[in-house]
């Protein structure tokens, strides 16, 4: 059988180049599915592999508290916050617990102004602990200090797109910018973070946290955020259940009310994003059976016009001792091959069409196909090429040599 | 080599088609043995069953009834695939339209038998090449059939059914194409092949091809009408 496999393997490559334009039409079908979702799998693979990574430097051993209103409430005109209260009751009682921060954020971008520039960023309102707790560091001039937060020092720790924004110096320190009509001087210029979704870290302006107080104004309205880290060997399901009865009995909740805040770890947030990503998988799976059932059906077609037209052929081979197997291998192998090809010219197309969209994004993760996914396409196309070939493949293997010899 | 003994001996062999109503009886009560190493020509009007008889004896297709013995083998109710493998041992065909691959040259026509006899490429290759070199195209081995004259053509079909060195040479009218140089050559070929020891049968209905071997048989409605290999027993036997 050997030799004539090999036999059946190179007279069926001679076959589908001897129609080149015909073959390639012919798999047109396996090679569209394929390549349409090697490009997405190829973009959604780099961007998951660039979002896990961006997740674990936010640190998997921190928390964030906030307040968490229900849609009815809400309707109501009634909100859910955490106050100040709240972070000291964590301070005092929360074990396991590393460094606490508040993070009070203003409700929206705030203008900041150097000289003529104007700039939007995100302030926040935060303590020296913040640095650990985001793994935010400073590259040029200090951190916020606990001094700056006694004494509600006007100082500013600027995020790297802020100072571009501005056009400050490269070295920003001691630079003054005005945030609603006051003037901060900048302490501290923190180092790039790079994007997380889409959307830049760096745009971002820090000031001490009882200055935010005091901005703000009004005390009894703030709801702050509260970020934390937990020390290396407290146990991350200990610590939220810990937190969360303490805040529960700091809001007066009955057993039978939902909690008024949401603890998140950088886990769940992974395991939300891993969610959307599986649901995404599995439409793109549905597209690709689809596309390659169209793809099979479409090689099934033109395999049997070739068989009709090759019957006189198959009725020579047959006179001179080719058996139904050599003639069933004869135009399986033919078939798979012709689909297999499809599937590699679909998986290099589908790959460079993935890099040039993850190209021309810019700041975009580079397109990476997995292995896993690469043999699954492959093995897919094959497996669709054996499928819808046996039924040519056994039609002209049943041909009566004298009835194909005769056929004009 | 043993002339005497039976490489072909059909028993009552019949072949009918239904056409609608209408049975043709295209082979009607066949009875002849054909020994090791004769030249036998089959001729006859047109309609009259040579070439179904040769489809017969080439094992291309199945009498109605009736017993074929090839080699001693009763090979009349054998499955195609058996048949499949008995062409391709004991069987060279060679086709009045020659019936060449048409995208293979002229050595992977020959060498296509030995494919289903699962010989590797090289040991083909050299076989193709000696074959072809013994109906001297040895020069042409690279030309695809359309590449090559009609003569040309039917010497591959010759070295094609050569190179598996079979029992018996069949050949449908293998000179119906061909002008009437190209025929003599190609009839010298056979009445060659004939004294190196090959048992040759010719369907044909030219009398000059048919005067080429030693025994004709005529056929006339699907019944053998003379056969002058009986004659000459029955000559002898008058005696
Ligand atoms: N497949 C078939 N179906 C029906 N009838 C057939 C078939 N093949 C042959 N016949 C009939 O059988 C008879 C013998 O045909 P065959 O081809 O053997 O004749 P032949 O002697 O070879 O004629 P020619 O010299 O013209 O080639 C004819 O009457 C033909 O019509
Ligand atoms: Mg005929």
């Amino acid at each position: 059988m050997f030799f004539s496999l090999i036999e059946s393997l190179r007279s069926a490559l001679a076959a589908i180049f001897a129609n080149r334009l015909r073959s390639f039409l012919t798999t047109l079908g396996i090679i569209i599915g394929v390549a349409s979702v090697i490009a997405v799998v190829s973009v959604t693979g780099g961007m998951s592999a660039f979002i896990g990574d961006s997740f674990a430097s936010l640190g998997a051993d921190s928390l964030t508290i906030r307040s968490y209103t229900p849609f009815e409430d809400l309707m109501k005109g009634i909100r859910s916050r955490l106050t100040p209260n709240d972070l000291e009751l964590i301070e005092k009682r929360g074990e396991g617990i590393a460094s606490v921060t508040p993070v009070l954020e203003a409700n929206r971008s705030s203008q900041i102004k150097y000289g003529p520039q104007t700039a939007y960023s995100l302030i926040m309102g935060t303590t020296y602990a913040y640095q650990d707790v985001a793994q935010s560091y400073t590259q040029i001039g200090r951190f916020l200090a606990q001094s700056d937060n006694l004494t509600r020092r006007r100082v500013v720790v600027i995020g790297e797109d802020v100072r571009e924004n501005l056009n400050l110096p490269d070295n920003p320190i001691n630079e003054y910018v005005e945030l609603s009509g006051e003037w901060f001087k900048i302490v501290g210029l923190l180092e790039p973070m790079g994007d997380i979704m889409g959307q830049s870290r760096d745009n971002i302006v820090l000031i001490p946290y009882s200055t935010m107080v005091s901005i703000l104004g009004n005390q009894s309205r703030i709801d702050i955020g509260i970020q934390l880290s937990l020390t290396p060997t407290a146990s991350l399901e200990n610590v939220v259940s810990q937190l969360t009865t303490i805040l529960r009995s700091a809001h007066d909740l009955g057993s039978n009310e939902d909690d008024d805040f949401r603890i998140q770890t950088a886990e769940q947030l992974m395991e939300q994003f891993d969610q959307i990503l599986g649901t995404l998988t599995m439409v793109i799976g549905g597209i690709v059976s689809i596309s390659l059932l169209v793809g099979g059906i479409g090689i099934m077609n033109i395999m049997l016009v070739s068989v009709t037209e090759r019957t006189r052929e198959i009725g020579i081979c047959k006179a001179i001792g080719a058996k139904s197997n050599h003639i069933l291998m004869q135009f399986l192998i033919e078939a798979t091959l012709l689909s297999l090809l499809g599937g590699l010219i679909g998986l290099l197309s589908g790959y460079g069409l993935g890099m040039l969209i993850a190209n021309s994004i810019p700041d975009f993760p580079p397109a990476s196909v997995p292995l896993w996914a690469a043999l699954l396409a492959l093995g897919f196309s094959g497996f669709v090429g054996i499928l819808f070939g046996i039924l040519p493949a056994a039609k002209a293997a049943r041909l009566d040599p004298i009835d194909a010899l005769r056929y004009e | 080599m043993e002339n005497n003994t039976a490489v072909i001996n059909l028993k009552n062999i019949t072949k009918h088609y239904e056409m609608g109503s209408q049975l043709v009886r295209a082979l009607d009560g066949i009875n002849i043995e054909v020994k090791r190493n004769e030249y036998l020509a089959f001729v006859g009007s047109s309609g009259s069953g040579k070439s179904t008889m040769l489809n017969i004896l080439g094992c291309l297709d199945r009498p109605t009834s009736g017993q074929y013995h090839l080699n001693g083998k009763n090979v009349a109710e054998l499955y195609q695939n058996d048949l499949s493998e008995i062409r391709n041992l004991e069987i060279g065909f060679i086709f009045q339209s020659f019936n060449l691959l048409p995208r293979a040259d002229a050595l992977n026509n020959v060498m296509q038998p030995l494919v289903y006899r699962n010989i590797g490429f090289h040991n083909r290759r050299k076989m193709a090449m000696e074959a072809l070199t013994r109906v001297g195209l040895k020069e042409r081995v690279d030309h695809l059939p359309n590449q090559l004259s009609g003569g040309q053509r039917q010497r591959v079909a010759i070295a094609r059914a050569l190179v598996t060195q079979p029992s018996i040479l069949l050949a449908d009218e293998p000179t119906g194409n061909l002008d009437s140089k190209t025929t003599l050559e190609i009839m010298e070929l056979f009445d060659e092949l004939h004294k190196e020891g090959h048992t040759v049968i010719v369907v044909t209905h030219e009398e000059e091809i048919a005067q080429h071997c030693r025994r004709v048989v005529e056929m006339r409605d699907g019944k053998i009408f003379s056969d002058n290999d009986s004659e000459e027993k029955a000559n002898l036997a008058g005696v």
